[in-house]
């Protein structure tokens, strides 16, 4: 491992000569994969597993202005009882929010769900490595313990990658122990390419997480994109020893959709990452969804959106 | 519930979608009749050995009224007929093909063994794509650049194999009724069962009688068809053994032949080949299907300095191969169609052992009835291997070496056969070289296994002469 990452990160030509160097993703064969796997019929009791499995990944979350102390109380208190009728129902990961509502929502879910904050100048990573270090220490002083950031996509795609690179080194520090999750954007980033290479460069400069999207920015996650990311960290778990989570956000709306990431990972990274430890779901509506599905395998029959709790 | 294995509950997709009666006739001239004798044979469930229905073994006196039923189709009906009418037949039947994708999907499954996967997502589409794309040319003959006044050639004999049994009957009878030939049609005598649903086809979209006819049986049939004296036109698919027979018998005839016979291509893989997509396509290129495809990569030639890394990738791949029963939907590697497969596929594997070559297979379980093979690659072997010559016919693959750019070349063409190729680099200037270099029919870059009814599909040397697909596939009907 220590060879590996001191070779790749020894100068920002090493790191560049790297990253190109990575085997390249040819558009057509991966889309095509994504769509074969997204074919896979999952019923009955495989359902019932991929249902429970998704909602215990969500990431529950709200990232707009006009979120207020209340909706995030709501928020937070779903994400511990999704589905207030049935005491089976697996708790979501975490809560998910801006900096200065990070300590309500912890306030809420105590110790038994992780509280997520955005931070360091999220959703355009646009400001001083300065304000976004300040921002990182508020979220965790407010009680996050997990941080999502937005990697400088001007930065990566003009070729500055040493830049980004200490950006997400400095960021992790500051992160103390919280984990830190760093978004790609890769509706930005435009190729599959782009999307392994800045995987890799998180890896290195000590993502605990790789995230997709930001949410504000479309598209968001798609099938491929995660599958991409997915061979990215069982690469890097292979080359390195350190395995390092995945989250796709934003863009799903259905609990199909989650089902089919589950099968993704469950075939390109293995099952290793079929685990809230290391595959999370960054998302709102479909929390919905996915109880709706639960409640129909549950009863045999479909209920509707009145009998699921309002984000 | 973090239990780490993710177990895909049972998916099959239904039998009831499938009417099939216990037994078969011939279908002549827009009816299904009986045989002239008494015999019949069984086609039976490659995944389960049940039988499935009896189907009559049409002898020579069959042939001889099937082929005098195109003749009289062809003289009085289809051969006058304006190619715009004709083409409306053709639509039509692409629309019902579309309509009963799903009930030809599962015959298809159930009577190949292959997985409903790929017949719904594969051999199904392509069919109806098949007659939507010849129908499209029956009014336009004229304009195909095979001279002014193109004709057809009359009553077409065509023989077709078992691993794409739909498939294969589309991409025979498409081109030749556009063109106004009629057929008389041979399916392989383990998988008939679709070609006999087909027959349905035609009488539900009111075909004139006679244009489309189809005799069931063995060798035998085949035989007595393309050696029929009132045949124009013989169109053949299969192995190479008989399709030499069969060019030797018309020799001296003024009989039109194609064929298109065995394969033993060359996957090649350089280092700079984008892995994930090489490694799915070397997986595509020979475990489709079971690898029961004349056009399949079924030898691997990988660039040295990425072979460990390419192998081990393949083989992480290779363990998540769903091998199992053709009806369920999840299942990506379904039965192999014969006992007689099967055994031809053991002795040549057992070659590869014999010679030295290291054995590797994928771990899953068999089922306990019908005729399976684990999906396998054999390492360290070289052009002197007769794994390395020979078509398996199987989901077998054959993993070789190379250094050079022209190693690679050297070592893709020294095989008898010519029918496809795949190259997997990034280099576009690489691709245009390699396509350039190597004798094969198709050469695919970054991608296996793709057919399109505009494509021209076909080899040469010993995988045949002639093509199908795309304009091209109609200069074998037409005069």
């Amino acid at each position: 491992m220590t060879t590996l990452l001191s070779e790749a990160t020894g100068s920002e030509s090493a790191l560049r000569r790297f990253l190109s160097g990575l085997p390249g993703v040819d558009q057509v064969g991966a889309e095509g994969r994504a769509a074969t796997l997204a074919t896979r019929s999952i019923k009955t009791t495989a359902k019932a597993y991929a249902l429970d499995l998704a909602i215990s990944m969500v990431d529950l979350t709200t990232l707009e202005g006009a979120d207020t102390p209340g909706k995030v109380r709501a928020l937070a208190a779903k994400a511990l009882r999704p589905d207030p009728t049935d005491p089976s129902c697996p708790a979501a990961a975490a809560v998910c929010v801006y900096p200065d509502l990070a300590a309500t929502a912890r306030a809420v879910v105590g110790d038994r769900l992780h509280v997520a904050s955005v931070a360091a100048a999220f959703p355009s990573g646009r400001s001083s490595l300065e304000v976004k270090l300040r921002e990182v220490a508020d979220a965790t002083a407010a009680g996050a313990d997990e941080i999502d950031m937005v990697i400088d996509r001007g930065a990566f795609l003009t070729g500055r990658v040493q830049q980004v690179f200490d950006e997400i080194v400095a960021v992790k520090q500051a992160c103390g122990p919280a984990h830190l999750k760093v978004i790609l954007e890769t509706g930005e980033l435009a190729t599959y390419d782009n999307v392994r290479r800045a995987s890799w460069l998180a890896m290195l400069a000590g993502a605990d997480f790789i995230k997709t999207s930001t949410g504000k920015v479309q598209p968001a996650a798609t099938l491929p994109v995660t599958m991409v990311m997915l061979e990215a960290v069982r690469d890097f778990r292979a080359a390195t020893g350190r395995q390092v989570g995945v989250k796709p956000a934003g863009g799903f709306r259905s609990a199909k959709d989650a089902v089919r990431h589950l099968v993704v990972i469950n075939e390109v990274a293995g099952p290793d990452w079929l685990d809230p430890d290391w595959f999370r779901i960054g998302a709102s509506s479909l929390l919905n969804d996915l109880l709706l599905q639960r409640q129909k395998m549950a009863t045999g029959a479909y209920s509707g959106p009145d009998y699921v709790s309002l984000d | 519930m973090t239990g780490k294995t993710f177990e895909y509950a049972p998916a099959p997709e239904s039998r009831a979608v499938v009417d099939l009666a216990s037994s078969y006739g011939l279908f002549i001239g827009g009816e299904f009749t009986a045989g002239a004798g008494s015999a019949t044979f069984k086609t039976i469930n490659p995944a389960t050995e049940e039988v499935l229905a009896e189907v009559t073994e049409a002898g020579e006196a069959d042939v001889d009224r099937a082929v005098a039923a195109a003749r009289r189709a062809y003289e009085r009906v289809w051969g006058p007929m304006p190619g715009r009418e004709r083409a409306k037949y053709l639509f039509r039947i692409a629309r019902i093909v579309q309509e009963r994708s799903r009930e030809l999907a599962v015959a298809e499954s159930l009577d190949n063994g292959k997985p409903i996967r790929e017949s719904r997502d594969g051999d199904l589409p392509l069919v109806a794509a098949w007659f939507f794309y010849y129908a499209g040319w029956a009014d336009k003959l004229e304009h195909a650049g095979l001279g002014t006044e193109p004709r057809a050639l009359g009553v077409a004999g065509q023989v077709i194999p078992w691993n794409f049994p739909l498939m294969m009957l589309a991409w025979k009878i498409a081109p030749a009724l556009a063109t106004g030939n009629t057929v008389v049609l041979k399916p392989a005598e383990t998988t008939p069962l679709t070609a006999l649903l087909f027959a349905e086809i035609c009488q539900q979209a009111d075909l004139p009688a006679g244009v489309v006819n189809i005799v069931t049986g063995a060798g035998p049939t085949g035989q007595a068809l393309v050696t029929h004296a009132g045949v124009d036109k013989v169109a053949f698919t299969g192995s190479t053994a008989v399709g030499r027979g069969i060019a030797r018998s018309l020799a001296g005839t003024d009989k039109r032949l194609t064929l298109e016979l065995g394969g033993k291509a060359a996957n090649v893989v350089f280092d700079d080949a984008p892995l994930d997509q090489a490694v799915e396509g070397i997986v595509n290129g020979i475990f489709f299907n079971q690898g029961h495809v004349c056009c399949a990569g079924s030898r691997l030639l990988v660039q040295e300095s990425v072979a460990d890394e390419v192998l081990e990738r393949l083989k992480a791949r290779m363990t998540t191969l769903r091998v199992g029963d053709p009806l369920d939907k999840n299942t990506d590697v379904g039965a192999i169609n014969s006992a007689a497969q099967l055994a031809r596929i053991r002795t040549l594997s057992d070659t590869g052992d014999a010679e030295g070559a290291e054995r590797w297979s994928a771990p899953c379980t068999l089922p306990d009835h019908g005729f399976w093979f684990a999906p396998t690659i054999f390492t360290g072997v070289t052009q002197a291997h007769r794994i390395a010559r020979e078509e398996i016919f199987g989901p077998v693959l054959s993993v070789l070496t190379f250094r050079t750019p022209a190693e690679a070349v050297a070592k893709a063409n020294n095989t008898p056969y010519g029918l496809s190729a795949g190259v997997w680099t990034e280099k576009g200037s690489r691709i245009l070289w390699m396509a350039e270099q190597l004798r094969a029919g198709v050469v695919w870059a970054n991608t296996f296994n793709k057919f399109d009814p505009a494509s021209p599909f076909g080899g040469y040397k010993e995988s045949g002469y002639g093509r199908e697909g795309g304009r091209h596939g109609l200069a074998g009907y037409l005069r």
